[in-house]
């Protein structure tokens, strides 16, 4: 006889965990299937080469949700964020561009090379600050949808209604600019630095097949910055020991809450009987049984693999299959054997415990984004750099350093060769780059992982190697994310679920998308809260 | 890191206790000594010799300089007659105060303006369409504050090719320290007879080195931020970020003020035809006046006293001035109190031997003479003592514009 659950929670990433922790506190009997040895997903710290431990996929930590935080008491269950003040970016000529928290001297730097652009500096972080503010209501809320016009949609219109008539009219127009701009265009209309228009554009083309240059990145540049810790909106930091510390804090207060995590469990199939769920059939042949199945992978396995597509709307699974995933990016974790000397800032400066951005200009960004358009990675990339060993002894013997390397463009589909082919010659390209800035580089390797996406879709199970779990692209947030009529975290079979961060408010480490949907299967258990928002119970999509 | 002033070769040393802090990125002295009441009384009994490199400086010229200076500032630069200077405030299209400072006119079409923060960016962007330029000279330009009794008797001793005697109150010269070019200005942050002198960078020391020498005779002293504190607020003089919010750095729209509201009204001058930034946001605020304003509080000494003597302790709030903002309610309704303002700026003067306050308080509340309540902290419990509304300056010698 198969063990019945309550609910089966399917992946054990940050998503999967935060959902089955909630559910777990509501006294609901959980269980979370992990395929890998591990919890975390993408949120894993591996010790790949002794000694030396990776954050292997995400490496900065800040979207996660402060209620989530607080609510599941990670800091109890050992979750230390770590600050993550400055960014240097190394120039091509042996300039560089360095901000960090002393608002002066960062005023003084950008002066160099814009008087005009350290004035504009602070107006474009108060104008952020008050995007982020516009935004954190939708972080909070199960997506209504204008197509359906249930109770429930009705009901969440109105209250976005409300809360968007209430912003400045300025801040309005600036919202609607940043959900269909460029990145690039975006910060075009404050800044004529190229170096510093170029850094803080780049966080609009992280996880996202597109350019500086393409429209809808400003909106992922926003979604970078919407984050807070502490209360301050755009601050980003390092989880101590690594981003599976959040994964592993997370997973601590489920089980604390009573739910069950197994590992090396991987899910085949999600059952289902007469439309409606009844458990899953893992890998090794056991089944398990439950009322309530979550799926926390992204949308297309949760709709197109785990489940029959006969049990699913002709136009879902058309949908589905156009859900755009497109993986752009890799990792390079290097094993140093000593600190990086970067040429424009040299020696053991406080500047290694920041974010080092090779990004020195649009051109450059969008250059990187041509290669990778015709199926090539990017000859000269893009790339987000820290070094957790600067500022958690940790992660790397004394004196030696750990180095995560986040690198872009690196197309899923390649024109020539296969990744297995081509891993190696990325590796080569990304340390080639990297040695322009930091001379002593390829002296001191002493281990190196590449991470392509195809690397990232076999070990994480990420479709295509996309981090976000599907592109943040305007056309598939909110309401539309993953699909039309499926983006309160139901499906149309009965009993099953979505939480990952294919479902709103979408990726980064940010748990939002684990909590709203176990609210929404406590208000159709009849546990939750008796206003349920989101979409009746039952209701099939329109097909619209 | 802290950057230092062309003086600080000169005020390192004379930092004894190292009392620094942070003004625009600069290390600027709280002050030399381990209090600052000798540095006070420098300014109301002899002279004080401040360090105000850190300010912001402007340059405008070309044909348009008089119209662009019109243009961004709530007075009038066709007002300002080649070798006056004005303090005002400017303001941004909805009428809010973004800075204030004060603009020399060094020539027809030659004005210097100081600023508390950066903004030539704005400057810029105002001067669109129009045959002027703005240049950034905060780095060109070493600055000293000389204020008190004995300044104009020192300058008029240190400087040469100037008519300091006669300089009258906000006028500006050129002249000469040593072998340095200078333009003095008379104006200053503390109320007092005082003068602001304007050097190149490569002269700083020179004109530090020669007023020190000659004011020894006269009760020069340096003096810090700490002591300035204290004379501005009795001077009246509001001060950015702590009196009013900027309007680039409020983040909510109530923190900003309109310069009705910071008791700058003074400072509109429409005038047929003048269209300047803000302009008709304060036409419309003169017709319709907000309801709030600035007064000056004098808060009743001996109930401070009494407070304090109630739990057994002398009055623990002589001393610095204090930049916490503190509630203040209207008169004598304990049971159901109300309250109609805040105190931003308050400090002990030691030489009315008053306890003052600059408030933002409701219109209602601001005509000199209401009685109303200020909230004071003694011995950890909050309590209410009376304050008067009174006209500000709390201080204005005489000698100020004699």
């Amino acid at each position: 006889m198969a063990r019945q659950y309550d609910v089966i929670v399917v992946g054990g990433g940050h998503n999967g965990l935060v959902h089955a922790a909630y559910l777990a506190r509501a006294g609901l009997d959980v269980c979370v299937l992990e395929a890998r040895p591990m919890v975390g997903g993408a949120t894993v710290t591996e010790e790949i080469f002794p000694g030396f431990r990776y954050s292997v996929f995400s490496y900065v930590v800040s979207l996660m949700r402060p209620e989530i935080i607080r609510e599941l008491d990670l800091p109890g269950h050992g979750l230390a964020i770590l600050p993550l003040e400055s960014t240097l970016t190394p120039l091509p000529n042996g300039d560089r561009l360095y901000r960090d928290g002393d608002h002066h001297r960062t005023w003084r730097e950008i002066a160099r090379f814009s008087v005009r652009d350290a004035e504009a500096y602070d107006d474009y972080g108060r104008t952020l600050f008050y995007m982020a503010r516009a935004v954190k209501y939708l972080l909070g809320i199960a997506p209504p949808d204008p197509g359906r016009m249930g109770p429930g949609d009705i009901r969440g219109l109105l209250g976005l209604a409300r809360h968007f008539l209430n912003l400045e009219s300025d801040q309005l127009h600036l919202l609607v600019k940043l959900m269909t701009m460029s990145a690039a265009d975006f910060v075009d209309e404050w800044f004529e630095t190229d170096a510093l228009k170029a850094t803080l554009s780049a966080s609009g083309i992280i996880g996202t097949f597109l350019g500086p240059r393409s429209p809808g990145t400003a909106y992922v540049l926003l979604h970078h910055y919407m984050g807070e810790i502490d209360g301050n909106f755009r601050a980003w930091g390092f989880a101590k020991g690594g981003t599976g510390a959040v994964a592993e804090s997370i997973a601590s207060a489920a089980r604390a809450a009573g739910a069950e995590i197994r590992t090396d469990a991987a899910v085949a199939r999600v059952l289902v009987k007469n439309g409606r769920v009844n458990g899953v059939a893992l890998a090794n042949g056991d089944e398990l049984r439950a009322r309530v199945v979550s799926s926390s992978l992204d949308p297309r396995r949760t709709f197109l693999d785990l489940v029959d597509e006969a049990e699913l709307p002709g136009e879902v699974v058309r949908a589905v299959r156009g859900f755009r995933f497109r993986g752009s990016s890799g990792k390079v974790n290097l094993a140093l054997d000593a600190a990086p000397d970067f040429s424009c800032m040299p020696g053991q400066g406080p500047h290694l415990r920041g974010a080092v951005s090779i990004s020195p200009s649009i051109d450059y960004l969008e250059r990187a984004y041509d290669d990778a358009k015709y199926g090539d990675f990017s000859r000269e990339p893009y790339i987000d750099i820290v070094i957790p060993s600067a500022i958690d002894p940790g992660m790397a013997p004394p004196g030696k350093h750990v180095m995560s390397c986040f690198v872009q463009y690196a197309p899923y589909k390649l024109r020539e060769g296969s990744w297995d082919d081509r891993r190696e010659a990325f590796g080569d390209t990304v340390v080639d780059t990297l040695a322009r800035y930091i001379p002593n580089l390829k002296d001191i390797i002493l281990h190196r992982q590449v991470v392509t996406p195809l690397d990232i879709e076999r070990t994480t199970g990420l479709s295509q190697g996309n981090i976000f779990q599907g592109e943040l692209t305007p056309s598939q947030l909110f309401f539309l994310r993953p699909v039309p009529g499926y983006a309160a975290y139901r499906t149309p079979v009965r009993g099953y679920y979505q939480c990952g961060s294919g479902t709103h408010p979408g990726g980064g480490i940010m748990g939002a998308p684990g909590k709203l949907a176990a609210g929404r299967v406590l208000a159709d258990l009849g546990k939750g809260p008796r206003r349920a928002r989101g979409p009746v119970p039952g209701r099939r999509g329109s097909g619209r | 890191m802290l950057l230092q002033t062309p003086f600080h070769p000169r005020t390192a040393p004379l930092c004894h206790h190292r009392r620094w802090r942070s003004w625009s990125g600069y290390a600027s002295a709280l002050s030399y000594e381990p209090g600052h009441e000798y540095e006070y009384y420098a300014v109301r009994s002899g002279s004080a010799l401040f360090d105000i490199s850190p300010l912001r400086k402007y340059e405008i010229t070309g044909p348009d300089a008089a119209w662009l200076v019109d243009r961004l500032v709530t007075r009038s630069a066709f007002a300002c007659p080649v070798g006056k200077v004005l303090y005002t405030p400017w303001c941004d299209e909805a009428g809010k105060i973004i800075d204030d400072g004060t603009v020399q006119r060094l020539d027809a079409d030659c004005f210097r303006i100081t600023a508390a923060d950066p903004c030539l960016r704005w400057l810029q962007d105002c001067a669109l369409g129009m045959d002027a330029s703005v240049r950034d000279i905060t780095l060109d330009i070493a600055a000293l504050a000389l204020q008190g009794p004995t300044s104009r008797d020192i300058l008029s001793r240190v400087a040469t090719g100037a008519a300091i005697v006669t300089l009258p109150f906000f006028a500006l010269t050129e002249g000469f320290i040593g072998p340095a070019p200078v333009t003095i200005t008379r104006t200053g942050y503390t109320g007092d007879l005082g003068y602001e002198i304007w050097a190149r960078p490569e002269h700083a020391l020179r004109v530090w080195d020669a007023l020190v020498e000659t004011g020894r005779g006269y009760g020069l002293a340096p003096a810090g931020l700490d002591a300035l504190d204290v004379a501005r607020i009795e001077a009246g003089l509001l001060l950015k970020e702590v009196d009013y919010v900027s309007s680039w750095t409020a983040l909510i729209e109530s923190r900003k003020s309109s310069p009705y509201e910071a008791g700058l009204g003074w400072t509109v001058q429409p005038r047929p035809g003048r269209d300047f930034v803000g302009s008709r946001a304060l036409e419309r605020e003169a017709a319709k006046p907000s309801d709030w304003a600035l007064a000056g509080l004098e808060v009743d000494w001996p109930r401070i006293e009494e407070r304090f003597a109630a739990v057994g302790l002398p009055p623990l709030v002589a001393g610095r001035a204090s930049r916490d903002a503190a509630p203040i309610f209207a008169a004598g309704a304990r049971a159901a109190p109300r309250q109609v303002g805040y105190a931003t700026s308050s400090t002990f003067s030691p030489i009315l031997k008053k306890y003052i306050a600059l408030a933002t308080i409701r219109r209602g509340f601001a005509k000199p003479g209401t009685r109303v309540d200020f909230e004071l902290t003694v011995e950890f419990v909050r309590r209410t003592v009376s304050a008067t509304v009174v006209e500000t300056p709390f201080f204005d010698p005489a000698r100020k514009r004699s």
